[in-house]
């Protein structure tokens, strides 16, 4: 499966709202397997970056390709820092994403308990999921992305408006989506998630790409200026 | 006032023993009213809906010109559905003029615009909070049509009761198309305007107190319903 | 099975089951074929006449008669229209020229009722009597409020006919023109304590009397006919001919008259029979 859609390659991306450039000249290449989190200050535009690679934004110059093939393939998923669920039940909404994904009727549901599960929520899945707390929540929207075995799965600082144990929880389940076999690009500004998960760092500046480094080297000598202030705390 | 407060008493007991012809009217008057709101709602809903999600160039002038349809003065509905039902206007020869169809007919046309306004405008909502993950999920804009009809139910259902409200309480286009025919075309709201004119007060009153009991309980179903799915879905 | 994603499938095609829920009543509407329309006025459906007179048309007859009541100039103006199939008011001049313009067969007296001068019972004007000319002459005179209809209705006819007769114009703030039909005429004279033409019928069934009574009647000049017409089917095709000229037969035949003359409120007769007398 990751064969036939990565690397993702992005090259000279840009995109434009009204006057502002919220990226720029933005480079960068998603391989296979890996871990990748997304740094930078508020307003650097990680959110705007995970959502132009995504597909819901259209960038306004450059281009993105996917093992070199401009068509966007459907084996990707997303999930939000605030989790949206359908007025229906846990096990429902995930239903519903396997059935928009092409899954035979008969199918869904097994395999929506089988996803439910691997998120430890069995026991809830038919409750009515938005009277579920927020990282309950969460962890059906990512038993939802991962019950479609996306190749490549983006997460948009997954557990900024979580709890600790809550977040505690979903760093875990990323980790074993991670394991199963998808490639995960997260944005955080949570630096210990990051350090614990990822493998390669993207950093984001004003919208431009300056660091396309691994985890390590980043955390112990950043290239850039900027970096190193964002680490020290000085950026906000 | 006591010719009054025997009106009243002979109205309750008209109720209260299932009088014949106050039986007629108000069934009839129920018969009509759910089919012109069920009506509007299966014109309405879908349209206000694809209105909501839909980008088109108008957009814009389409959604002013709905919210102006909801100021369209009832009397001129039943003017206009009136001349296109006569015999001398262009639909005549269907023979619907003066019959319970052509109240349902204009009844539709009257709560049509306030069901797909109010739609548009909830659906729009929704859409505003669902898109990104929907369209993550691969749902295009007309594919999410369904879903958020079916998510927005219960709000979508008060709009139907409130279509059923407004339609059962319109009287100036109901006579104008319908005729207030004796048996045939006469409603709650118009039985009452010829009681009333005749003086007759026991049949309008107790007219009066069954339409305003109805109205009382679709809102307070509309209400119930709001409550109920709140509590629910959080 | 998922219930919320049959309420998906049933959206998609929500539309067909619902215009088939909604066009239930006029299914039946249009299935039952055997009806006319009948334009009449709202005097005549006021005074109950309908109520009590249709079932026994129907009983005769074997279809159903739809009455619409408007004014009688309206209920003209429908058979102009081809709306109605048959129009059954109490305007002679009216009537005639609806004939000259060709949109009625032909015209047959079917009975006649009555108008009244009613006013308060004090009688401020002295109006009283049995002579209509004089006691509008007396009210314009005493210029006591007078309410009148004012709509193109066969009662408002003959009230312009005595005002004319008696010589005056009636202009002023006592003369009232409601616009509307006779029982809320009726309605505003009771409200106003003042004069007003009404026929007998309405006010018979009328319950709102106040302190209202009747004070002119008798007058030949007072009698109300009434005549029946089909409308043209030559000029409107959609006609239902056969249905309606049964229903006029009817009418005019022995067992109509005599169930016309069979209508009572508080025991009084209301429509006297006068059919072949006439045009």
């Amino acid at each position: 499966m990751a064969e036939a859609m990565l690397p993702l390659d992005a090259r000279g991306l840009g995109i434009r709202f009204g006057d502002v450039q919220a990226l720029r000249d933005v480079d960068l290449a998603i391989e296979a397997g890996r871990r990748i989190a997304v740094l930078g200050a508020n307003g650097s535009g990680k959110s705007v970056l995970l959502r132009t690679l995504h597909g819901l934004l259209v960038p306004t110059t450059g281009t993105i390709t996917f093992a070199g093939r401009a068509e966007r393939p459907r084996s990707q998923a997303m999930v939000f820092q605030r989790p949206v669920m359908l007025r229906r039940t846990a096990l429902a909404n995930v239903e519903y994403a396997l059935g928009i994904n092409g899954t035979a009727p008969a199918d869904r549901e097994q395999l929506a308990r089988r996803a439910i599960a691997r998120v430890g929520l069995s026991h809830i899945a038919r409750r009515q999921a938005r009277a579920l707390s927020g990282g309950e929540q969460q962890r059906i929207a990512l038993a939802r992305a991962w019950a479609l075995e996306p190749a490549l799965l983006f997460l948009d600082e997954p557990t900024s408006s979580l709890d600790p144990a809550a977040a505690g929880e979903v760093e875990r389940i990323v980790q074993e989506i991670h394991a199963a076999g998808t490639t995960v690009v997260m944005t955080t500004h949570n630096l210990g998630l990051a350090r614990r998960f990822a493998d390669e760092i993207f950093f984001l500046d004003a919208g431009r790409l300056t660091e396309v480094t691994p985890a390590e080297r980043f955390f112990s000598a950043p290239a850039s200026r900027e970096a190193a202030l964002f680490l020290a705390g000085e950026l906000p | 006032m006591s010719d009054i407060l025997a009106s009243f008493a002979l109205a309750v007991r008209l109720i209260a023993g299932a009088d014949r012809e106050l039986r007629r009217i108000v069934s009839l008057s129920l018969e009509v009213s759910l089919a012109a709101a069920l009506m509007a709602c299966a014109i309405g809903l879908p349209l206000g809906a694809w209105i909501a999600v839909h980008r088109f160039r108008g957009r814009r002038v389409a959604i002013v010109f709905l919210n102006a349809l909801l100021g369209l003065p009832s009397v001129v509905v039943g003017l206009l559905v009136y001349l296109l039902l006569s015999r001398a206007g262009p639909l005549g020869s269907l023979g619907i003029l003066f019959t319970p169809t052509a109240i349902v007919l204009a009844q539709t046309l009257l709560v049509l615009p306030m069901v797909a306004a109010l739609c548009r405008q909830m659906v729009e909502d929704g859409w505003g909070e669902y898109r990104e993950q929907l369209t993550s999920l691969g749902v295009s804009p007309a594919r999410a049509v369904p879903t958020l009809l079916v998510d927005l139910r219960f709000s979508l259902l008060t709009v139907v009761l409130l279509g059923f409200g407004r339609a059962a309480s319109e009287v100036g286009a109901v006579m104008v198309v319908g005729g207030n025919i004796d048996g045939v075309t006469r409603v709650m709201t118009t039985a009452i305007t010829l009681e009333t004119t005749k003086g007759d007060l026991p049949l309008a009153l107790a007219l009066g107190i069954v339409l305003i009991l109805v109205v009382l309980a679709v809102n307070a179903l509309a209400y119930a319903l709001r409550e109920w799915s709140a509590r629910r879905h959080g | 099975m998922n219930p919320l994603r049959c309420l998906e499938r049933l959206t998609a095609g929500g539309i067909t089951a619902a215009f088939a829920a909604a066009l239930a009543p006029a299914a039946q509407a249009a299935t039952a074929q055997d009806f006319i329309t009948v334009a009449s006025t709202t005097s005549t459906e006021q005074s109950g006449l309908f109520k009590y007179l249709l079932p026994e048309a129907r009983k005769a007859l074997g279809f159903d008669v739809h009455v619409v009541a408007v004014g009688t100039g309206q209920a003209l103006d429908m058979g102009r229209r081809g709306d109605a199939d048959v129009v059954f008011v109490h305007d002679r001049p009216a009537e005639e020229k609806f004939l000259a313009e060709g949109q009625g067969v032909k015209r047959y007296e079917v009975m006649y009722n009555d108008f009244i001068v009613v006013g308060p019972g004090n009688d401020p004007a002295h109006a009283k009597g049995s002579d209509v000319v004089e006691g509008f002459r007396r009210i314009a005179q005493a210029q006591a409020p007078f309410v009148s209809r004012a709509d193109k209705s066969g009662t408002h006819s003959a009230e312009l006919r005595y005002w004319k007769m008696a010589g005056i114009e009636p202009k002023g703030t006592w003369y009232r023109e409601t616009g509307s039909g006779m029982g809320p005429t009726l309605n505003t004279a009771s409200g106003m304590n003042a004069y007003t033409l009404a026929d007998r019928g309405t006010w018979l069934s009328f319950r709102n009397r106040g302190e209202l009574a009747i004070l002119v009647e008798g007058d030949k000049r007072l009698f109300n006919q009434y005549g029946v017409m089909l409308v043209n089917p030559a000029k409107h095709p959609d006609v239902k001919k056969e249905l309606g000229q049964r229903f006029i037969d009817w009418l005019v035949s022995p067992q109509g008259q005599q169930a016309i003359a069979g209508y009572r409120i508080d025991g009084q007769q209301l429509f006297f029979p006068n059919a072949g007398t006439g045009s």
